[in-house]
Order: structure tokens, then C-alpha cells, then sequence
């Protein structure tokens, strides 16, 4: 067989809304749905199958255990196109792209979609242990009165509905007290984070104002525009805002810290040759992936810059360096987190990331973070940008995700 | 709704409305569906491409009666009436192409007494007529335009959702050319066409439908181009077009492209997001065929759709609505056609090809509150020709249709007395549907329609305001 490789066609989300508000009323399903169709919109798919369909989202309920099959059926794809629902916490988006680009270039497949959907607003809320114990005990008992004396035991507090578990469950700390561990460890200022925040808004402010966004998105519910986004932000601003992570002197505050965000991203690939016959834009070739974890139980490593572990690994293998990325897309879950990722990789001798190469149309910080979103996203505005700059231009993928990992991943234009 | 809107609604409010003279309106026959009664032919002297035309369509039409005098019966009160048909016609076509004088314009009364009150409901009268251009005597164009004033009166003495239309038939014209306006004036797709005139001609060399051309899905293997596709008239567009055969590329604004998805997936078509009055627009559109249908495709048609109205009374209106009304409606559908024609431009329009620009009653008649608007509509008519007039040696027409007061969200901004009067002043007593406009510009865009070129076609039931 000859040689496969899996490009990048193109992309489509729909606009990330602050959780709790305008997609409050919508489900993963939806929202999914809503992503994939107007991804088969824009490239004329309606009716036509496609090779595989992998998507996945962080916060699941019980009914969504075959979210992107049914998220397939509701939309306008042919019936016939098979999926599978992945997960790796917030790795999840760029995973499936991972997933799906492998099978191309295995043959096993010539397109396919890679994407992801969060959402906080409508996050599975889950029963106290208490009141779980007691209702499988009340459903094994045999008469009414073995029933009610099932729940003679529940405390009032057993009743009240817990929420998704935010918090690491081998450390207890939820994942923005682990990264102010890490913010502490590495002496990361207020000023450098917020500095952050604002150039992720600005420029995620200008891409939008470019019409860059204008075949990537597609409107949903009436939002047209990413709602987290703060074009008219400032430094002064973001200098006013109380910290929420790290005790009264932290530095991490709202501003430079992701909010919980719903929406959906989807990524169209195909395999080059495959494309390119018909016609279709061959943005950019996924060149080579990469996950790594890190010890961060133990409290030697932080929670977050598992990127600092996979990125040389991704270095080594295809002989680069991170002076031969033009664009650097690392994940803003924190402003922190990517300075603490650079500050890793600098520490280890793979020198440093221009800014001016980094997150250039913004990220999460002002995009807002759906969790398994967030790849799709970035996939696409990358592998677009890149297209821009011309054949052989190159670009470095780096998502931190809870479990200390990381996925990491390079893609060229061609 | 308010609450005269809701009122109107019980069956209380139906029966007051009725006393006043408002009753329900006559439900219109639409889609490919021909009369159910029988088609009536009359060919006055010098006449015969009709007869020829509704032979190539297949149809077999039955003889006039008469109004003659010695055919009259008197009705229970002595009254003479004109001869009886014993079954209700549909479809009365007269093909006076032949007349040159006043005295024989006596042949079209004749023909058309019996059938005023004798039609079925949704039924038709079709004149075709030779343009006064095409004939050079004092008399014959005088005569010429007389056909004029008897096709309008027609259309608004006739009930039950009939209409009447006139179709100057130019000189050479072979009836092969004149199947396609035959066909759609026959059929329910002409629904809220009434009371209009409008010329065909000979196609242009090269302009002919094909040989794989079929009259029932005549855009097979076809891309059409839909402006504003999102909603309205351009969403009917786009599924009258896709029930037609074609590949439907459907453009509106990023801020629509939710609507805009839905009506692509719906029609399997593909959407583009894009604001029409960007400089590149027209790359853009091919650039978008050319990914979804490859480089070596070719647009069939191209359809203005997209529009906006900014209404104020000129007392009031400041620049800003002036120019952007303008901008949308007019401007940006010039500065695309040329693009779109360079015939080197992978993805724009075909060596045959079709341009349809939306113009509206308002910029023919005027409107109050609209001259901005008023401007781009009539500009778009006067576009229209001139692109027609520039394009003498390739096989492209442009034409346009000037919808009345159509049934969408634009016009339910009307406040409901002001809406109900736009609906209730033309000859079929209603709004129009998006579909009539739809199937209007698709029997202007069909491959067979080579000889309508330059046309404006009013879709408005026959206003009584200003036409
Ligand atoms: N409804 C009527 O009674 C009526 C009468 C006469 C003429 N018209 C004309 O028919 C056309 C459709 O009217 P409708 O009633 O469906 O209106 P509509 O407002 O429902 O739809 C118009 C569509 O055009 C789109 N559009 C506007 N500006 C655009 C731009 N710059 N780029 C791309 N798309 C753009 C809008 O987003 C919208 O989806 C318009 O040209 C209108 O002027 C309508």
C-alpha cells in the first residue's frame, strides 16, 4: 500500500457560550448534532457517509453512552457512517483527531470527523452515596415495609444532589488549587498571566472581527459569537479582579483562568490523495501525535505540563525543535498553565515560544473551554492558519488534561 | 399577533370579515400541475407557433366556442348569454400573433366572452401577441399595445384564482422557444403571475436545453447559486430548485448560517457563509463550488436573492440606511456578475448560463418609506437589462422578478392592517407564497427558457396599485 497521511479539510463549531446561559437548555446531543451539521453543510455532505465518526465529551450522563452514533443520526449524514465516543478529559478533542487520522493513514479509512462537546450548563448531577445505598437496598427488599425501612437511614443530607466531581480524586484538589501548586512552584506573576489573558482576547477578538471565523463557526440558538469573549478587556481590568485560586496573594484569577463553557467542535480529515481527487482543501497533514503523564500525585510534578513531557518526546522522534514551529497552539486552561509549560520546556534546554507564534487567534482564555471542545477548536483554526502561511509551514498542538496528562500533536500545511 | 390579528382568526371574525367583502381568498392550484379541465386553442389569423408549442408540450387542445350572435341563448329572464362550455375549461390560450388590426381584435372577444365566467377555478388565459416592435405599420402597433389593456382587464375581471397573462412573441420566434413560458403559464408554478406581459424571443445561438434535458427535473446535474438562502423566499428558492434536480449552493450571511445549514442539509446542497457585499464575494462563491463540486464544475445559475429594507420616510432617512440598502440590493449583485462570468474563473458561471436578480413591485410603483429601497429594486430591473443587452454572443440571459406582497418574515414586520390591505389589493385577493416567487425564477433559469432574456416578471397576483 502506498504511503496514507490524513490531512486537516476543515472545521466547524458552533459559537462557545458561557455555561449556565444561552445553551443552558441544550444537551451534549444537541449541541454535537448542531456541529456535524453544519460541518456537512458547508462541504455539501448531506446524505453521504462518512468513514468514521469519533467525538467524546468529559461530562457524560448515563444516556449519552453512544453520544456520537445518536449525534449521527440526528444529523443530516448518511445513516450508515459509524461511531464511537472517546474520552480523555479535556485530551478528548484532540484525541479523537488523533484516532481518526491514525485510521487514515492505516487504510482503515479515507475520511472521517474528529471532534468533541461539553457541556457545564447540563452536567450529569449524581446521587449522595447515603441515598445510593439506600435505593439499592430498597430495590431488593421484598415488601413495602423493608422498602421505607431502606431510607429509615438517610440523613437529610444525603438527599441533596452532588455535583460532576471537579476535584482530582487522588489528590482532592480541584484542578485550579493543583495549578496554583504549580503557579507557586514556578513564581509565575499576576502581570505575566494576565498579560496572557488579555493578548488570548485580543487576538481571538481580531480573528473574529477578520471574518476568520466565518467558515469554522456556525451560529447556534442565536449565539453568533464566542459569549466569553471581552474584546474591549484590558490590563487595567484584569488587574482589578480578585483571586480565586492560591489564597489571598494568588495570582490566578477569573480573568486568567478558563470558565466552565458549553459547546461543540468537529473537524473534517481525509486522507491526502483521497482529497485531493476530489478537490477538496487539504489544509494540513497530521504529522505526529503525542501523550505523556506526569507523577503528579506525589506532588513532584505539576498537574497540568504533562506537555513539557510530551513535546520533546514529539521533538525527538521528527527532529525539530521548537524553533521550527511557526504557530504554537498550547492550551490556556490557565494562563499559567502555558507559562508553565514554556518555563518547563525552557528549563529543560528546548529553549522558548516567540509570543508572537503563540495561540496567534486566541484560545481558551477568551474562547471559553468546553472541555472536549477545546481540540476540535483548536485543530481547526490551526490547521487554517496554517494553510494560510503556505506549504511547509508547521505548527505544535499542546492540551493539558486532569490526570496530569497531556496530548500533544504537529501538524503541516501542504 | 395583536389582537384585531387573533380576532380575525375565530370564526366570528371570518364571518364579520366576509359581510365586509373580505371573503376567504380563492385557494390557488400550484406545482407542476397542469389544468384539470380542458385546454382551449384558439388561433386567430396569422397565427400558429401556439398551436405547434402545445404539440411539442404533448397537450391536445379542444376548440373555442364563440360569442356569436346566433350561438346566444337567453337565460330565465330573457337575457341573451354567450355559448356554454359543458365542461369547465382550464386553460384558455389565445394566439392572436397574427393580428394587425383593430377590427380583429372583435376574434379575442369572442373567444374570451364564454370563457370569463366559464372557467374552473385556478384556471388561465393566455394571449400571445406580436410585440409592436416587430411590426410597422401605425395600426398594428397601436394594436400591439390595445392587447395590453385587454390582458389587464381580463386578469382582474376573472374569479376563483384565475389569471391572465400576456406573451409577446417576438418575430422568428420558433415554438420550440416558447414551450418552457407555455409550460409554466399552464401550470400551477404561475400561480401568482397575473395580469403580466413580458416578451420572448428566439434563443441565442448556442442556447438550447440539451439533449439530456428533462421538462420535470430540468436541473439535473445543475449548481445553482442562492443569495440570502437562510429563510424567506431564498429558502423556497433553494428547495424549488433542489426538487427540480439541482445542486443548491446556498449563501447567506455567517450570522444566518444556522438557518443557512439547516435549508442546505434539507435540499443536500452545500452552504456558504458569506456577506454578499464583501469585494471578493463572487471569488468566493466559486471558489466554494469549486471545493464542493471540483474545479472543473460550472455554476448554472446564479440567484440575487439576498435583500434588506431599511424603511423611513425620506423626510427621515439618514445615510447610513440610504447606502446600505443600496449596497446589499444593488451594488454588491453588480460588482459579482462580471466575476462570476469570466469564463477562466474555475467555479463561476457556465458559456450557457442564467442570471436571476430579485426586483420588487415597490421599484416599480413606488412605496412610501422606501426610496431607498425603491432605488435598488428599480436599479436591479435596469440592471437586468443592461446585462441582458451586453451579453449578445454567449448564451447567457439575465432576467429578474418583481415580487408583490409575499407571505415571509420580512413582510409579518407589516403592522396586520396595513399588511392586510397589501394582501388584499390585487386581483387574486392574497399574499403570494415564497413558492410562487420560487417557481418563477426557476422557469426564468430553465435550460429551455433560452428566449426569455431581459425580462422583469411581477409576481404579485396583480397589484392594483401601480400596474
Ligand atoms: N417578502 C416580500 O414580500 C418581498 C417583496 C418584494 C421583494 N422581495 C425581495 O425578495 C428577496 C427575499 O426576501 P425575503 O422576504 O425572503 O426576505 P428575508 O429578510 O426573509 O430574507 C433575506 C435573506 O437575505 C439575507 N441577506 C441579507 N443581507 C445579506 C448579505 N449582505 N449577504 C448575504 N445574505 C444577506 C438575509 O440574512 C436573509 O436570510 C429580497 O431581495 C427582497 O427584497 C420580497
Amino acid at each position: 500500500m502506498p504511503e496514507r497521511s490524513a490531512v486537516v479539510v476543515g472545521g466547524n463549531r458552533i459559537p462557545f457560550a458561557k455555561a449556565g446561559t444561552k445553551y443552558a437548555a441544550a444537551s451534549s446531543g444537541d449541541m454535537l448534532t448542531a456541529a456535524l451539521d453544519g460541518l456537512v453543510a458547508r462541504f455539501g455532505l448531506a446524505g453521504q457517509q462518512v468513514g468514521e465518526v469519533a467525538a467524546g465529551a468529559v461530562l457524560k450522563h448515563t444516556r449519552d453512552f453512544n453520544l456520537t452514533r445518536e449525534a449521527v443520526l440526528g444529523s443530516a449524514l448518511d445513516p450508515h457512517t459509524p461511531a464511537c465516543d472517546l474520552q480523555q478529559a479535556c485530551g478528548t478533542g484532540l484525541e479523537t483527531v488523533i484516532y481518526v487520522a491514525n485510521k487514515i493513514r492505516l487504510g482503515q479509512a479515507d475520511t472521517g470527523i474528529a471532534g468533541g462537546v461539553d457541556s457545564a450548563s447540563d452536567a450529569p448531577i449524581v446521587v449522595s452515596e447515603g441515598l445510593r445505598r439506600a435505593l439499592l437496598r430498597a430495590s431488593r427488599s421484598k415488601t413495602l415495609l423493608e422498602r421505607l425501612k431502606s431510607f429509615a437511614s438517610l440523613h437529610p443530607t444525603d438527599l441533596a444532589p452532588v455535583p460532576p466531581g471537579v476535584v482530582e480524586p487522588r489528590t482532592g484538589l480541584s484542578m485550579g488549587e493543583s495549578q496554583a501548586l504549580t503557579t507557586a512552584e514556578y513564581g509565575l506573576t499576576r502581570e505575566a498571566a494576565d498579560e496572557l489573558a488579555l493578548a488570548s482576547h485580543r487576538n481571538l477578538a481580531r480573528a473574529w472581527d477578520a471574518g476568520f471565523f466565518d467558515d469554522l463557526v456556525t451560529p447556534y440558538l442565536g449565539v453568533t459569537r464566542d459569549t466569553l469573549l471581552r474584546p474591549d478587556t484590558s490590563a487595567e481590568a484584569l488587574a482589578k479582579l480578585k483571586p480565586v485560586f492560591g489564597g489571598e496573594n494568588g495570582t490566578m484569577t477569573a480573568g486568567n483562568s478558563t470558565a466552565l463553557t458549553d459547546g461543540a467542535a468537529v473537524v473534517l480529515l481525509a486522507e491526502e490523495e483521497w482529497a485531493r481527487e476530489r478537490h477538496w482543501p487539504v489544509l494540513a497533514r497530521v504529522v505526529d501525535a503525542q501523550v505523556a503523564a506526569t507523577d503528579y500525585v506525589t506532588g513532584n510534578e505539576g498537574l497540568l505540563i504533562a506537555g513539557a513531557r510530551a513535546i520533546p518526546v514529539l521533538l525527538e522522534r521528527n527532529g525539530l525543535t521548537l524553533a521550527d514551529f511557526d504557530l504554537v497552539e498550547i492550551h490556556e486552561a490557565f494562563a499559567s498553565t502555558v507559562l508553565a509549560t514554556l518555563a518547563q520546556l525552557e528549563a529543560d534546554g528546548h529553549g522558548t515560544v516567540d509570543r508572537a507564534r503563540l495561540n496567534v487567534n486566541g484560545s481558551s482564555l477568551a474562547a471559553g473551554h468546553p472541555f472536549a471542545a477545546t481540540g476540535g477548536r483548536i485543530v481547526a483554526t490551526l490547521a487554517k492558519l496554517l494553510a494560510e502561511r503556505g506549504p511547509g509551514s508547521r505548527g505544535l498542538i499542546s492540551i493539558c488534561a486532569a490526570g496530569g496528562q497531556a496530548v500533544t500533536a504537529i501538524l503541516e500545511a501542504v | 399577533m395583536n389582537v384585531l390579528e387573533s380576532l380575525y382568526g375565530t370564526p366570528l371574525g371570518k364571518k364579520a370579515a366576509a359581510r365586509l367583502g373580505l371573503a376567504e381568498p380563492p385557494v390557488l392550484r400550484r406545482g407542476r400541475e397542469l389544468p384539470r379541465g380542458e385546454i382551449v386553442l384558439a388561433t386567430l389569423p396569422g397565427g400558429g407557433v401556439a398551436a405547434e408549442a402545445l404539440a411539442l408540450l404533448g397537450l391536445s387542445p379542444i376548440d373555442p366556442l364563440l360569442d356569436l350572435p346566433e350561438r346566444r341563448t337567453t337565460d330565465d329572464r330573457g337575457r341573451p348569454q354567450p355559448p356554454r362550455y359543458e365542461r369547465r375549461p382550464g386553460a384558455v390560450v389565445i394566439d392572436a400573433t397574427g393580428v394587425r388590426e383593430i377590427a380583429q381584435l372583435e376574434g379575442l372577444r369572442q373567444v374570451l366572452r364564454p370563457a370569463m365566467k366559464g372557467l374552473e377555478a385556478s384556471g388561465r388565459v393566455i394571449l400571445l401577441a406580436t410585440d409592436a416592435a416587430d411590426v410597422s405599420d401605425v395600426e398594428a402597433k397601436a394594436v400591439a399595445q390595445a392587447f395590453d389593456g385587454i390582458n389587464r382587464t381580463v386578469s382582474k375581471e376573472l374569479r376563483g384564482g384565475s389569471t391572465a397573462n400576456l406573451v409577446f412573441v417576438r418575430a422568428g420566434t420558433p415554438a420550440s422557444d416558447l414551450c418552457s413560458t407555455l409550460s409554466f403559464l399552464l401550470e400551477g408554478r404561475s400561480a401568482f403571475v397575473a395580469g403580466q406581459t413580458w416578451r420572448v424571443g428566439p434563443a441565442k445561438a448556442g442556447d438550447a436545453a440539451g439533449a439530456e434535458y428533462d421538462p420535470a427535473r430540468p436541473f439535473t446535474g445543475r449548481i445553482v447559486v442562492v443569495t440570502g438562502a437562510a429563510r424567506g423566499i431564498g429558502a423556497e428558492i433553494a428547495r424549488t430548485f433542489a426538487r427540480d434536480g439541482a445542486a443548491v449552493v446556498a449563501v447567506d450571511v455567517p450570522a444566518a448560517g444556522d438557518a443557512l445549514a439547516g435549508v442546505a442539509n434539507a435540499v443536500r446542497g452545500s452552504a456558504l457563509q458569506l456577506d454578499i457585499t464583501v469585494p471578493d464575494a463572487a471569488e468566493r462563491i466559486a471558489a466554494h463550488v469549486a471545493t464542493v463540486h471540483g474545479p472543473q464544475a460550472k455554476i448554472w445559475a446564479v440567484i440575487h436573492n439576498a435583500g434588506i429594507t431599511r424603511d423611513k420616510l425620506l423626510a427621515n432617512l439618514d445615510e447610513g440606511r440610504w447606502a446600505s440598502v443600496l449596497e446589499v440590493n444593488l451594488a454588491a449583485e453588480m460588482r459579482m456578475n462580471p466575476t462570476l462570468l469570466d469564463p477562466d474563473l474555475p467555479g463561476g458561471l457556465g458559456e450557457q448560463a442564467r442570471i436571476v436578480g430579485i426586483a420588487s413591485t415597490s421599484g416599480w410603483a413606488g412605496n412610501k418609506g422606501q426610496t431607498n429601497y425603491a432605488a435598488s429594486k428599480a436599479g436591479v430591473m435596469g440592471l437586468t437589462w443592461a446585462e441582458s443587452a451586453e451579453l449578445p454572443d454567449r448564451p447567457v440571459t439575465a432576467n429578474a422578478v418583481a415580487p408583490g406582497f409575499i407571505e415571509t418574515e420580512m413582510t409579518a414586520a407589516i403592522p396586520f392592517v396595513q399588511r392586510e390591505v397589501f394582501r388584499r389589493t390585487n386581483a387574486l385577493g392574497q399574499g403570494g407564497r415564497p413558492v410562487d416567487v420560487a417557481e418563477t425564477i426557476a422557469y426564468l433559469a430553465d435550460p429551455a427558457s433560452g428566449g426569455v432574456d431581459g425580462q422583469v416578471v411581477r409576481v404579485c397576483g396583480h397589484n392594483l396599485i401601480g400596474a
